[in-house]
């Protein structure tokens, strides 16, 4: 189902998300590679994207707690998973990772810390607001 | 790792069929280029690593000098930051082989440095495309492929007793040739690349 043709409440979800800035273009470009035969590739890909980044993130926490100076490491590893939140359109999240390679780079364990919270808090709401986002649309079906 | 045939969008006109190999590390990234390549009816094989794809160019190639030209990989597209063999190292090993150099390969990145992009284009990479990779970069590769694969046939033609190693690749068999399709920065001059005036900007 194209954007523009969903039902009122799926629309004005999808609406939200990109006037309050949690999606950005990225997402409308794989809205446009859904079709008949693929009607649910975004749903897809955003469910790829939770499960695998849930590891990243795990890995983030790890280092954080064992060897919280191993900034290289630290940025490698968000790089990753900034990388991919790029690749579904999740703007929120990739800002805050932008905030963290920055900490990172600067070797500031703090800001680190504290904008790893942030990751997570964005991380964590917009999966909860896709995930009913998704569900208003496979309802409207 | 299987080749996976195109869906049935592009059944038009009996177009070419190019085989791509897809490099990148990221299971998402994977995803979204192999559709991004299916949508542009090309067939796909992505793969995971540098290594990876080395060793399905080599099974590759053993095939090929058998016969086997259903395999044949017309275009590579990898990513630049990998763990184990980044892209550039890659592209170095590809461009470094008899056998694969005529290869055409594609890098993409998500970091914009400008140095990366210009040690990658003087290995011998055909482009540089920022991530996420858009269906218009896609498209404009098809492009390419295409008109590379039309001048080969001309090519092909005049040189397939001369130089079997040419036979594998679609592209650049004779750099040299007037009919070939271009040095390695030509094809940025085909089309304007919309990534392009990023890379040039300053940070």
């Amino acid at each position: 189902m194209e954007g523009n043709q969903l039902p009122c409440q799926a629309s004005y979800m999808r609406n939200a998300l990109f006037n309050q800035g949690y999606l950005d273009d990225q997402f409308l470009q794989l809205e446009d590679l859904q079709d008949e035969a693929n009607p649910h590739f975004v749903e897809e890909v955003v469910k790829l994207f939770y499960s695998d980044s849930a590891r990243l993130i795990r890995n983030i926490e790890l280092t954080l707690e064992n060897t919280p100076s191993d900034f290289e490491k630290l940025d490698n590893i968000m790089h990753q998973y900034k990388g991919s939140s790029s690749s579904i359109g999740a703007k929120k999240v990739k800002k805050e990772c932008t905030q963290f390679q920055e900490y990172c780079e600067v070797e500031n364990i703090d800001g680190c810390l504290r904008t790893f919270q942030e990751v997570k808090q964005e991380h964590a709401s917009l999966k909860r607001k896709l995930e009913n986002y998704f569900q208003l649309v496979r309802e409207a079906r | 790792m299987a080749v996976e045939d195109v869906g049935s969008g592009c059944s038009s006109s009996g177009d070419q069929e190019f085989h791509v190999l897809a490099v990148d590390d990221s299971i998402i990234d994977r995803k979204v280029i192999e559709r991004l390549l299916k949508i542009s009816c090309c067939k796909v094989t992505a793969v995971e690593s540098g290594s990876r794809a080395l060793q399905y160019l080599g099974i590759d190639g053993e095939r090929s000098s058998l016969g086997f030209d259903d395999l044949k990989v017309n275009l590579i597209i990898t990513d630049y930051s990998m763990p184990g063999m980044t892209g550039y190292e890659l592209l170095k090993k590809i461009k470094g082989s008899t056998k694969l150099r005529q290869i055409p390969v594609v890098i993409m990145s998500s970091e914009n440095i400008l140095a990366r992009v210009d040690r990658c284009m003087e290995e011998g990479a055909e482009d540089f495309l920022m991530k996420p990779v858009q269906l218009s970069d896609v498209e404009r590769l098809r492009d390419f492929m295409l008109r590379g694969g039309e001048e080969r046939e001309v090519v092909g033609h005049k040189r397939k007793t001369r130089d079997d190693s040419c036979s594998s690749s679609v592209l650049s068999c004779d750099r040299d040739h007037p009919l070939s399709p271009r040095s390695v920065s030509a094809m940025a001059h085909c089309k304007p690349l919309s990534k392009r005036p990023r890379l040039l900007a300053t940070d």
